[in-house]
């Protein structure tokens, strides 16, 4: 896998990937952390959203961020038998190889949906989890099938129901 | 038949239920029918016309139906296994209801018929072939006769899943994304299974917003994934939501690929024994997990 910058550089079309991750507090946000504090080098395309367990983590955020334009998403938490909550990523692990099956047949290509451990000690394998998921993610392309989905009045990542403002102006009067 | 009107009558009259919940032949076909009569209970009927879960009779949200007293409900074979989800889910106790089972060997595709048709491969339900469960364990009373297995449909469920497996991924959207497209979120899928028990459907949540609600294509992908998850592990395939879709989408394409998911990997099926835990809310320290890295 390769380290450094280079990754995270423009591709020639100009094609960033935007790729969330959902990651648990215990394990994975402290080994990016850790990463970040060795000073790894890594694809800078990830916007990491910080769960308490991966056991919190329902499908529908995955859905949600690619409803929302993401590229590809990533899934991240504790090692088995390393849970905070001792059987969270139990439970995560089969609601998420069911929904990655079933994705699968649906048509969303598994390589957009990347699921890892990484303990809160593996900054360097959350440095290769996040370079190989934004190199396969680059290579497919933007989620251009999913954002065709888009009603089309919106935009790809415009909000979806009333705006807060709108809300509020309607709770007011 | 006149064997389920005796068991009625008798539960009824010696007061064991309030209400029986059975089929009834109507004007346009075999449909559901309450009775709490017993002099009404010559109106109760089993025949391959009666495709109706009426287990969603006692699914929790209609509490109006609880209302009534306690039910005596008639079961298949597959009405049977949602039976047992409730009681596995502690949304139901075995004392709430008495359960008469017919035995059954296979149901049409279509109830509104004026007369019950001998099955053919041509109007069975494909669901019916290869059931596990044609004489339920979990009754109180099974009826009828031993009936003969039902025939195999012209195209089979499995067969149509496989052939969907077979396509290139982009086909597979293409298809997925069409059918739910037409999609218009009336949830009569929801409404009518008996399993879906939430009180309140993520669907209807607005702050935030998980499942947009008007009816367009991503929206629709999203609460159709979040329908068939939601019930994998459960769905004891009873063809319900396929068959209230107002614009037909092959809902059990997906209920089927969901069973042989949980099959493949937790060597799971749905039963009607509610001790044997669901695989999703369960979990084996030695579960697969080949597409984690």
């Amino acid at each position: 896998m390769s380290d450094a910058t280079d990754s995270s550089g423009a591709a020639a079309d100009g094609f960033e990937p935007r790729v969330t991750a959902f990651v648990c507090n215990w394990c994975t946000y402290t080994g990016a952390d850790l990463a970040g504090t060795s000073r790894l080098h890594m694809a800078s395309n990830v916007r990491i959203i910080r769960l308490p367990c991966t056991g919190r983590i329902d499908p529908l955020f995955i859905i949600k961020a690619f409803e929302r334009g993401a590229d590809g998403v990533i899934v991240s938490g504790c090692h088995p038998a390393d849970c905070h909550y001792t059987t969270g990523n139990y439970h995560a692990r089969r609601r998420f190889a069911v929904f990655h099956d079933l994705m699968e047949f649906i048509g969303v290509d598994p390589r957009r949906m990347t699921f890892s451990w990484v303990s809160a000690s593996e900054g360097a394998k959350w440095r290769d989890v996040v370079n190989e998921a934004v190199t396969s993610v680059r290579e497919l392309g933007p989620f251009q099938a999913y954002r065709a989905l888009a009603p089309k009045d919106a935009g790809v990542a415009a909000p979806t129901g009333p705006s807060a403002e709108a809300v509020t102006q309607a709770e007011a009067s | 038949m006149n064997e389920l009107r005796e068991v009625a009558r008798t539960l009824l009259t010696d007061g064991t239920v309030r209400v029986i919940i059975g089929w009834e032949d109507a004007r346009r076909g075999a449909r559901p029918v309450f009775i709490t009569d017993p002099a009404d209970t010559d109106r109760l009927i089993f025949d391959t016309r009666c495709v109706h879960n009426l287990v969603t009779y006692l699914n929790p949200r209609r509490d109006n139906v609880a209302e009534l007293g306690k039910i005596g409900l008639v079961v298949k074979g597959c009405d049977a296994k949602a039976v047992a989800g409730l009681l596995r889910e502690a949304q139901l106790t075995r004392d709430d209801v008495v359960l008469i089972g017919v035995r059954c060997g296979g149901v049409l595709e279509e109830a509104e018929l004026p007369e019950a048709a001998p099955l053919s491969p041509e109007n069975v339900a494909p669901r019916c072939f290869g059931c596990d469960n044609r004489e339920p364990d979990l009754v109180d009373h099974l009826l009828g006769e031993s009936q003969p297995e039902p025939p195999r449909p012209v195209t089979t469920i499995d067969e149509r899943v496989a052939a969907l497996d077979a396509q290139p991924l982009e086909e597979r959207w293409a298809f997925w994304t069409e059918q739910f497209s037409k999609c218009v979120r009336c949830y009569a899928c929801r409404q009518v299974c008996p399993l879906c028990v939430c009180e309140r459907c993520v669907a209807e949540k607005t702050r935030p917003q998980w499942i947009e609600a008007s009816p367009h294509p991503r929206g629709n992908l999203s609460w159709n994934i979040t329908r068939a998850l939601h019930l994998a592990g459960r769905c004891v395939d009873c063809g319900e939501c396929e068959r209230f879709c107002p614009v037909g989408i092959p809902l059990s394409l997906v209920n089927r690929k969901l069973q042989q998911i949980v099959a493949e990997r937790y060597d799971y099926t749905v039963s009607d024994d509610p001790e044997n835990p669901a695989p999703i809310g369960d979990y084996r320290l030695d579960d697969q997990q080949e597409f984690i890295k």
